[in-house]
């Protein structure tokens, strides 16, 4: 199961996805939206995606996982304007024991933040905006015609 | 070969100011070509040279050769999560 979504994520419903009566662990890993960045007060965060890849790539990621453990996934990602404190992204995993479940989340995260084409622009309690670009010093780039080479 | 769509996303898309760009088949024997098309316009020299693109939805070198029909994407730094 994995999904992009403009609504609220439902982390309950990706639990019910995965739990069955042979999986007796369950690690969810939810990534909320954060006051700050680099020390910059954050206001709004708005993801966008390359659609489709980032589902194709969230599911090749679902399917590795569960092919490397015996465990079952569920991933989500949100999309649109999102208020601090929002659920952007979450992961669950239930294996038959814990050790599984937690390797399995943990690759599963890692993974959706290296490879999934999304983007996060921020906004900040001075009215500016960025670009969030892990690559970049400083963690940011700049938005709009100043950014023009 | 006829010319090729490119796709853009997020900081590309907005130093362009386009979220599709056609290129003219004679600037897209290669990836690396399209690349230095899109770093040649007005906004596209912040474009990294050696940026990430997909074919299709999968990563591609940038010595790949387009063909017709391909979906081909460059795309920044991934920031999801």
């Amino acid at each position: 199961m994995s999904t992009l979504s403009f609504e609220p994520i439902d982390v309950a419903a990706l639990g019910r996805a995965v739990i069955g009566p042979e999986r007796g662990g369950v690690v969810s890993f939810v990534g909320l939206v954060r006051n700050h960045h680099e020390g910059r007060e954050v206001v709004e965060l708005e993801y966008s995606a390359y659609g489709p890849m980032a589902e194709r790539t969230i599911a090749a990621i679902t399917d590795e996982v569960q092919q490397r453990w015996p465990v079952r996934v569920a991933v989500a990602h949100r999309l649109g304007r999102l208020a601090i404190g929002e659920a952007a992204v979450a992961v669950v995993v239930a294996g038959g024991h814990r050790g599984e479940a937690f390797e399995g989340c943990r690759y599963a995260i890692e993974e959706v933040k290296r490879r999934v084409p999304i983007w996060k622009r921020e906004k900040y309690a001075d009215g500016s905006e960025a670009w969030v670009d892990p690559t970049a010093a400083g963690g940011i780039r700049p938005t709009g015609p100043e950014a023009r080479g | 070969m006829d010319s090729v769509n490119v796709l853009l996303f997020a900081r590309y898309a907005d130093l362009l100011g386009a979220s599709r760009v056609e290129v003219p088949g004679t600037a897209a024997g290669n990836l690396g070509q399209v690349v230095a098309y899109l770093r040649a316009l007005p906004g596209g020299r912040a474009i990294p040279e050696r940026p990430f693109v997909a074919v299709n939805m999968e990563h591609a070198s940038l010595d790949y050769q387009p063909k017709a029909g391909d979906e081909i994407a460059v795309l920044p730094p991934m920031a999801g999560g």
